[in-house]
Formats: C-alpha cells, sequence, structure tokens
C-alpha cells in the first residue's frame, strides 16, 4: 500500500517534469501566453476607447456673416472638432463624407447678413456620417450644444442671465471614464479561459493523435495521474498570468484590489480548474489536434468574448442571449471578480458565483471522466 | 555508370558533424544497402541526397546533377520514400497515386492505366476505394513504394522501409525491390535489419558520420571473416563514439 | 502550372473529408451572423433616467416632464436618495441619475442660479456620455426658456441646429456591426484554417514527401491558398444571404465592390497563415502565434470602437492594421455605398497587404533546409 502510493507520487512528479519539459521547449508558445494578458491590458486600458476626438468637420457656408462665423469658430475651437475644408456646394459635402474625408459637416442656409439677429432664428444643419451610429450621436450631441450657446452668446445675452440652471457632472464608477473596472476582470476570465481550456484540450488531443496517449493509457499509470500532470503545468502558467495580470491593473492602470487578496486568488483557482475542465472535455469528446483547436479557439473563445460582458454589456442582450450567457463559466468568474476586485464585497455576496462555478466544474469533470472510461473500455 | 557520386560530402549541425566527408558511389541498376547505427548519420545523409537537407560541404551529383545547387533537377528523377510512413491517410488509395504522379507530370489517363496494372500486380484492387488511413501497416508501406517508383525515377530512396511490419511482409516487401530493380530503377536502401543487408548488391556502413566499409556483402563477410552482415555490423560498430 | 491542379484536388478532398472543417464553415458563420449582432450591440435606444427629485415643485415636475418628453429617455426610477440611487446604476437597472436639489424651484423663480447634478454610469462609456450629452441639451433648452418666460425682452433661441444623420438615419446599431461581422468571419476561417494547414503537414510527415517532388514553390503555396480563398468567398456570400435574411441589411453600394477588396484580403489573410504556419514546429504553436495576431487585429480594427479615438502610437500600430481596412470597406459599401474611387487608400493598403504576405509566405516555404 505504502510503496504503491510513494510509487504513484514519483510517477506524477515523473510525468510532470515531462509536460513542463515540453511547454518550455516552445519558447514561441509560451512567450505568446505570458504575452497575451500584457497586450491585453495594454490595449484595453490605453488603446480602446470609445471617447470622441478629432472629429472633421467641413464648412458649407454660402453667405458667411459675423454671425455664421462666430458660430464656426466655437465649433472649431472644441477639442473634439478640427477643420476638415470649405465647401462650396451640398454636393461635395456628400462626395466628402462618403469618402470619409469629413465625418460632419456644418451647413449654413444663404441668407441675407444680418438676418439672425433681426428675425432671431438662423437655420444650421449638421450633417454628420452616422455609419457608426453612437458615435455620430455623441459628436452631433456635443455640437449641437456647442452651437446652442455660441447662438446664445449672439443674441446678445452674454452676461449672467436671471434663470440659470447649471448641470454639474459628476462620474460613477470611474471618473477617468476608462473602463478598467469592466475589462480587468474580463481579462483574467478570458485568458485563463485559453491557456486552461484551450491548451489542455490541445495538448491532450496531441497526444491522442500522435498515439502516445495509447501507450500511456496502457502503463501502469492510473489515467488519473496522466491528465493530472498534464494540468500542473497550466496551473503554474495561470498562476504566473494571474499575478501579471493583477500586478498590471493596479501598478500601471491604478485599479486596486479593494476586496480581499485570498478570496480573489481562491476564486480564480476554482474558475482554472472548471477551465480545465472543459478542456478536458473537449479533448475526451474530439479526436484531432485542428478540431480541438477550432472548437476551443472559436466555438468557446467567441461566446467569453461575447456574452462574458468585456465587451458588450450583457443587460443589452435579449433575454434569449441574457440566459446563454448564464451557461458560460466566465461570465461567473467575471461577475465574482468584478464584486471582490472592485466593489470590495466580502464572500458572502458572491457565494451564488461560487456555488454555481463548483456546480459546472463537478458536472464537466463527471461528463468528461466517463466519456475517457468509455474509450479506454 | 554511376548515378550518385558524393565527394567528401559533410553535413554540420552546430559543432555537431552529422555526416563526416563521405565519398562514394552508386552504380546504375544495383540495390545499394546504406548501414549504420542509429545516430550514425545515414538519414542526414539519404535527405541530403533527396535535396531535403543542403550540405555543409562538399559535393553530390545525384541523377547527373549536383544536389546543392540544382535540387529541383534532381527531385525530378527521383522516388523517395521516408522512415515515417508519409502518404495522406485521409486520401483513397487511387487519390494518392493520382496525386503524386499528377505532381510529376503524368497526364491523367496515363496516371488512370498505370495505377489500374499496378493494383493488378499488388492484388490489390479492391483497396482502390479505400482510405489509406484504413490500411494495415504492411499496404501502406507497399503502397508507398509503389507511389515513390509509380513515375519512373531514376534512383529511389527508401528510409528503413520495412520498420515495423512482419517477416512475410518484410520478404514481400523485397520481392517489389527486386522487380524495380529489375526494371532499371536504382535502389538506395536504409535499413537496420542485417538480414536486409544480405539483399543488396553491395553495402555502406556508415560509423560515426563516415563511411567504413563499402562492397558486396559476400566481400565484406570475407574481409571480416565472418558468417553474416550481422558479425560484420557489430565488428564495426564496436569501434562508435557515438551511443 | 499543370501540378497545380492536382494539388488542388487534393486539397479539396482532405477539405471535404474532414470530420469537422466543413461543419464549421457553415456553422460558424451561421451562428455568428444569428448571435453575435443580438451580443456585439451598444445601440443606445433608450436611456433608463433614474430622477432623484429632492424639491416637488412644479418647476422640477415641469423638467421632468421635459425629459420624459425628449424621447431620448425613460423614467425608470424616482429614488428618494443618493445611495438609494446608487443601488439602482449598480445593478444596471439605470443608466444615469439627475439629482434635483431641494428648493430648486424656488431658487428659479427668485432668479437664482441653482445647481443640477448629472451622474452617469460610465462603465458602458457610450451610453453615459450619451446620457450627459443629451441631458445637459435638455437642460439648456429648459433653462432657455425659462428665462424667455420671466423677462420677455430678451430674445428667444437664435438658432435651431437640424440634424441629418446620413447612411444610418435611424442610427440603428446593427447595419454598423453587421458588415464587420463579415469581415471576422472571412478572417478568423482564411486566418486560422491556412495557419493550422502546412504545420498540420509537417506533424504528420507528408510534407517531407511532397519536398523530394519537383512542385515549386509558388506552386505549393498557391495549391494551399486557392481553396481558403473560394472558402472566403463562399462564406462572404453566405453571410451577404444571413445579412438580408436576418436583418433585411444589404449594402448600398455594389456586392462587386466588397468582393474586389474581399479577393485582396483573403489573399492577405490566408497568406498571413501560411507564413504562421511555415515558421511553426507544431499545430499549438501556430495555433497560438495566430491567436495572438488576430487578437491584436480585432482589438485595433475599429470593430467596436473607432480607430480615431485612439491615442497617436496606437493609431499608428493600427495602420498596418489589415483588418482596419476591410472593415471600413465593407461598412462604407453597405452604409454609404461607397465605390471603388472613394476608397483608394483601403485598395493601396490591402494590395500592399496581399502582395507583401503572399511574397514572404513564397519565401519562408522552405524546400530544405
Amino acid at each position: 500500500m505504502n510503496e504503491k502510493t510513494t510509487s504513484g507520487a514519483s510517477l506524477f512528479g515523473a510525468f510532470t517534469h515531462k509536460e513542463i519539459r515540453h511547454i518550455l521547449r516552445d519558447r514561441r508558445t509560451l512567450l505568446i501566453l505570458l504575452g497575451i494578458p500584457v497586450i491585453q491590458i495594454v490595449l484595453f486600458g490605453f488603446a480602446i476607447t470609445t471617447e470622441v476626438r478629432d472629429v472633421r468637420v467641413g464648412i458649407l457656408d454660402p453667405t458667411p456673416d459675423v454671425a455664421t462665423r462666430h458660430i464656426t469658430d466655437r465649433l472649431l475651437a472644441n477639442d473634439y472638432f478640427t477643420f476638415a475644408g470649405l465647401f462650396s456646394s451640398p454636393a461635395a459635402v456628400e462626395r466628402s463624407l462618403r469618402r470619409g474625408e469629413i465625418e460632419m459637416a456644418l451647413v449654413f442656409a444663404p441668407s441675407s447678413p444680418g438676418r439672425i439677429t433681426r428675425d432671431g432664428t438662423v437655420p444650421v444643419q449638421l450633417i454628420a456620417d452616422a455609419s457608426d451610429p453612437n458615435t455620430a450621436a455623441l459628436f452631433t450631441g456635443y455640437a449641437t450644444n456647442i452651437i446652442t450657446a455660441a447662438a446664445g452668446e449672439l443674441a446678445g445675452t452674454p452676461e449672467e442671465s436671471p434663470a440659470r440652471l447649471l448641470p454639474e457632472m459628476r462620474l460613477l464608477y470611474n471618473p477617468a471614464m476608462r473602463a478598467a473596472y469592466n475589462f480587468v476582470p474580463g481579462v483574467m476570465g478570458l485568458v485563463l479561459m485559453l491557456i486552461c481550456a484551450m491548451m489542455t484540450s490541445i495538448s491532450i488531443v496531441r497526444e491522442k493523435e500522435s498515439g502516445t496517449l495509447e501507450l500511456l493509457l496502457v502503463s501502469p499509470v492510473r489515467p488519473f495521474v496522466i491528465i493530472a500532470a498534464k494540468i500542473v503545468p497550466y496551473l503554474i502558467l495561470s498562476g504566473i498570468n494571474i499575478a501579471t495580470i493583477l500586478l498590471l491593473s493596479v501598478y500601471v492602470l491604478d485599479v486596486p484590489v479593494v476586496g480581499s487578496l485570498f478570496w480573489l486568488v481562491l476564486v480564480s483557482l476554482l474558475f482554472v480548474l472548471v477551465s480545465l475542465s472543459i478542456g478536458i472535455f473537449v479533448s475526451s469528446i474530439v479526436r484531432s489536434q485542428v478540431a480541438a483547436m477550432l472548437i476551443s479557439g472559436m466555438v468557446l473563445m467567441m461566446p467569453v468574448v461575447l456574452l462574458s460582458g468585456l465587451l458588450f454589456p450583457v443587460e443589452n442582450m435579449p433575454i434569449l442571449l441574457r440566459w446563454t450567457s448564464h451557461l458560460i463559466p466566465a461570465k461567473w468568474y467575471i461577475a465574482a471578480m468584478k464584486k471582490i476586485m472592485i466593489e470590495g464585497a466580502p464572500v458572502l455576496y458572491i457565494l451564488r458565483e461560487i456555488l454555481v462555478l463548483v456546480g459546472m466544474g463537478i458536472l464537466l469533470l463527471l461528463v468528461s471522466w466517463k466519456k475517457f472510461n468509455d474509450r479506454i473500455a | 555508370m554511376n548515378v550518385i557520386t558524393t565527394e567528401l560530402l559533410t553535413k554540420r549541425f552546430g559543432t555537431f558533424t552529422a555526416v563526416d566527408r563521405v565519398t562514394f558511389e552508386v552504380r546504375r541498376g544495383e540495390i545499394f544497402g546504406f548501414l549504420g547505427a542509429n545516430g550514425a548519420g545515414k538519414t542526414t545523409a539519404m535527405r541530403i541526397l533527396c535535396g531535403l537537407s543542403k550540405p555543409t560541404s562538399g559535393k553530390a551529383i545525384v541523377a547527373g546533377h549536383d544536389v546543392a545547387t540544382h535540387p529541383d533537377h534532381v527531385k525530378r528523377h527521383i522516388g523517395y520514400m521516408s522512415q515515417k510512413f508519409s502518404l495522406y491517410e485521409d486520401l483513397k488509395v487511387w487519390e494518392n497515386i493520382r496525386l503524386y504522379a499528377g505532381i510529376y507530370g503524368m497526364r491523367p489517363a496515363e496516371i488512370k492505366a498505370k495505377s489500374a496494372i499496378l493494383l493488378r500486380q499488388l492484388e490489390f484492387e479492391d483497396g482502390r476505394d479505400k482510405l489509406v488511413r484504413s490500411l494495415p501497416l504492411g499496404w501502406k508501406q507497399k503502397l508507398a513504394f509503389s507511389v515513390a517508383v509509380f513515375h519512373e525515377p531514376r534512383i529511389v530512396f527508401l528510409d528503413e522501409p520495412t520498420g515495423g511490419v512482419d517477416p512475410v511482409t518484410r520478404r514481400q516487401f523485397w520481392e517489389l525491390i527486386y522487380q524495380v530493380a529489375d526494371r532499371g530503377i536504382t535502389v538506395f536502401v536504409t535499413t537496420h535489419y542485417m538480414d536486409e543487408a544480405e539483399y543488396c548488391d553491395r553495402v555502406s556502413i556508415m560509423v560515426d558520420g563516415r563511411v567504413e566499409v563499402l562492397d558486396s556483402p559476400e566481400q565484406l563477410k570475407k574481409r571480416f571473416r565472418a558468417t553474416s552482415m550481422e558479425e560484420v555490423f557489430r565488428h564495426l560498430a564496436r569501434g562508435t563514439t557515438r551511443s | 502550372m499543370k501540378t497545380l491542379r492536382f494539388l488542388l484536388e487534393k486539397e479539396f478532398k482532405q477539405m471535404a473529408r474532414h470530420s469537422f472543417l466543413p461543419k464549421l464553415i457553415v456553422l460558424f458563420p451561421t451562428l455568428m451572423m444569428c448571435l453575435l449582432p443580438w451580443a456585439a450591440n451598444l445601440e443606445v435606444k433608450e436611456i433608463h433616467l433614474g430622477v432623484i427629485d429632492r424639491d416637488h415643485s412644479p418647476l422640477s415636475n415641469r423638467l421632468t416632464h421635459a425629459l420624459e418628453a425628449s424621447g431620448y429617455f425613460r423614467l425608470v426610477a424616482f429614488p428618494e436618495s443618493f445611495p438609494r440611487a446608487l443601488e439602482g446604476v449598480t445593478s444596471g437597472a439605470t443608466d444615469v441619475l439627475l439629482d434635483i436639489p431641494p428648493r430648486f424651484g424656488e431658487a428659479l423663480e427668485r432668479g437664482e442660479g441653482t445647481r443640477v447634478f448629472i451622474a452617469p454610469n460610465s462603465v458602458n462609456g457610450t451610453k453615459g456620455e450619451l446620457a450627459a450629452v443629451y441631458l445637459s441639451a435638455i437642460l439648456k433648452e429648459f433653462s432657455v426658456a425659462l428665462r424667455a418666460a420671466s423677462s420677455p425682452v430678451s430674445p428667444a433661441p437664435a438658432v435651431e441646429v437640424a440634424t441629418l444623420h446620413r447612411f444610418n438615419a435611424r442610427l440603428a446599431y446593427k447595419p454598423f456591426m453587421v458588415p464587420a461581422l463579415m469581415v471576422m468571419l472571412m478572417m478568423l476561417l482564411c486566418g486560422f484554417l491556412p495557419a493550422l494547414n502546412i504545420v498540420g503537414e509537417k506533424e504528420s510527415g507528408t510534407i517531407e514527401q511532397i519536398n523530394v517532388t519537383p512542385v515549386g514553390k509558388f506552386t505549393f503555396i498557391a495549391g494551399k491558398l486557392i481553396p481558403y480563398w473560394l472558402v472566403g468567398f463562399a462564406v462572404l456570400t453566405y453571410s451577404f444571404l444571413l445579412a438580408w435574411l436576418f436583418y433585411d441589411i444589404v449594402p448600398v453600394g455594389r456586392f462587386g465592390t466588397i468582393y474586389l477588396f474581399a479577393l485582396l484580403f483573403v489573399f492577405g489573410i490566408a497568406g498571413f497563415g501560411l507564413i504562421v504556419s511555415n515558421h511553426s514546429a507544431t499545430m499549438q504553436q501556430a495555433m497560438f502565434v495566430m491567436f495572438f495576431f488576430i487578437m491584436i487585429f480585432v482589438l485595433m480594427s475599429g470593430f467596436f470602437s473607432p480607430i480615431k479615438s485612439m491615442p497617436g502610437w496606437a493609431r499608428a500600430i493600427a495602420a498596418f492594421n489589415p483588418l482596419n481596412y476591410f472593415v471600413e470597406v465593407v461598412r462604407g459599401v453597405y452604409l454609404k455605398g461607397s465605390g471603388v474611387g472613394d476608397m483608394t487608400r483601403p485598395l493601396l493598403a490591402l494590395s500592399s497587404f496581399a502582395v507583401i504576405m503572399n511574397a514572404w509566405a513564397v519565401w519562408s516555404y522552405r524546400k530544405s533546409r
């Protein structure tokens, strides 16, 4: 009995060693696995924003006067807008919009000079390239506000008006308007899923394909040891990646971990185990590496990216998709991480997430275990 | 007439010299056994001769062309069967034949006629539409060999063609080799079965990247006062420095 | 060139016989086109507004009604306190809060200035920002109207801004997303599959057998490329069909324009896949290298956030991103009806991409080492 366990342990050690050597030998893949979280944090943190800037504006002003010049100057003085040309006809405006040379045109109707101050209104038209609807809505909104204000100045009431309403902005959650709070947990979920589910499934199927798995399975080693040994290196890799993401998030993005680090690590570990079981499950249903990659890369990754709330808010989705998103482990993990990291919620608040993840993990393991054994039998 | 001539052929990987100043000739139409222990450098030497690997120095002329400067001229006149089975497993038998014959520029009608003859000779007509994946190893190897000589190359290179098959199939395989040699195709074969070495017209034995001896099996046995090639080989292998 | 025919025949047979690929080529686009436009939806249809009215005066009521009447907002909550209001924001039920202070109406009637607080939930940046923009516009209008009422001498609003949203009048998100989705599909299928192809032959050893034949590098690469090029076209055509069936989205411009650019894009991206494949030793490696690049391509493509909003360094990188150009092209044709003449820059960029990638693919395929 005793002898058997020691030999089991040493076998486990030997297998783990073999797996680690496999991974270390493939420097390029290793570099990429370690680099992915860094790149993602940098891109999400510093490159991807929906902020509006440098909107290229064309001006069509057939009869320029003091008023239209004032409005134009006010608009272009704003940081959001840059001047991109004077136009002489609506057709030219249209052409430039289509070619993407300008995104918005400020169009004044031809009128006799001084008309504004006389009868009080001047028709101003904003023509926007609305192919990107949200950006267009934003910059036309800004432009309208600026023009209205400029017209107010013209109307001769620059002094304190009697009834003044001062709107004051107070941004909730992240004053920098950066969605770091949203994407850091998302990146963690994505990266763990990538390493654990994808790498594990590929590396198991690879052995299946080359026939070495059969060889191992007919050896006296228990299948459990083989699979467990395969998992260890990915556990280590996941740990390194979580650490990288947290460090980057705290020191580069200034997103502090408000809640308990202990629970954060523990829940991450739980998610890692669930992802590993997904990897094992995938490897139990496919035969070829190509299939394993495509399933884990496209069929698994896609929903994670889309339905986890990393890029798109789940609340906006139709009910059917919101329901589907409940089936995605990463969604629960990301929700739990948000609560721990950002809101600093105590563990009781994430009990539901933890239970769901535990349930999913057990279910996946049971199914793949059965599949695995069926194959051997 | 020599179909292969090498002169001080050398291949180094870093500081490791896999093939060390090898010089030999292979005559037209002979079955040339290329022997050596694992790691002696035979596969590397063979890959150079096939144009798969570039020599570090030295020269090799195969089928009248220099392998280093004109590998594609060489490739037109050779056939090759690698150690690792290398037909497409997900193609049918006839599809594999058609693919390789087509690559060598044979016309579809010609391919069709010739593959019918080939399958009849192999007594494998009902295997025509089978996926290669489903064939037993012995058949796969016979098929790979037949594909390698289908376009009537001047030389066919066989890298341990009978690895892992039973003695009966090995015997059948050698029958095929003889038939091919009778057609005037030179056969260049590596093997580590010493009984197979006896079937060759001439044999070279590589030790530590160098060709130690090159002669007919009879002469070699006489020279080392051995009763079998096995003994000759063991005698030479004793001097090896590589494991 | 005669040999190319045999190589193509082989690739197609292998593809058709694969246990998974044909299914993937049909199912994946179907699934993506069915689901993604619903999931990848940042459409701001109605902004959920919560009003904390601490005043309960006729004026604060009037403001609330003005907000409701604007058509931009749906009033979902009237919480009594700020903490309660925050709960609504946390749960995602409320997008923006308007905090009307006590004695708001009184102050306005007495002609004093007063402040209101706007608190958008900035987790969904666009929505929060839009909410703020709309809110301040309405507040301004409200204030101007009040002023006009109190002092009839001062003139009414001097300007009327009419906004014309060209190319997408209803500001719908799907017509914006669906064309980009087609590009994504093509990139995923025509990028990953070639990347796995050559390295797959390396792993199974069949490439050795090809390498000892006189097949030219160019013929070999062409034999690998053309099948994916056809797959790309099939997928594109299928996506056109699905877009029309499910979302009634058809291009304003010509299909021909998209096909022309697709020809270049698929050649380029498939060539890129082949380069990765040539340089990789294992399929696993090829997969991850490809994943890495595609991730960067997608994130920096303007797929969901405009490239213009990015900082300079990111825009410089994005200038080398082929996806970026092709997304621009397909959106341009679908929404704006752009023709080839309108898109000379993408044409140039994608052509060079295709040429460079394939020259590199041919160069990096080594028959001997």
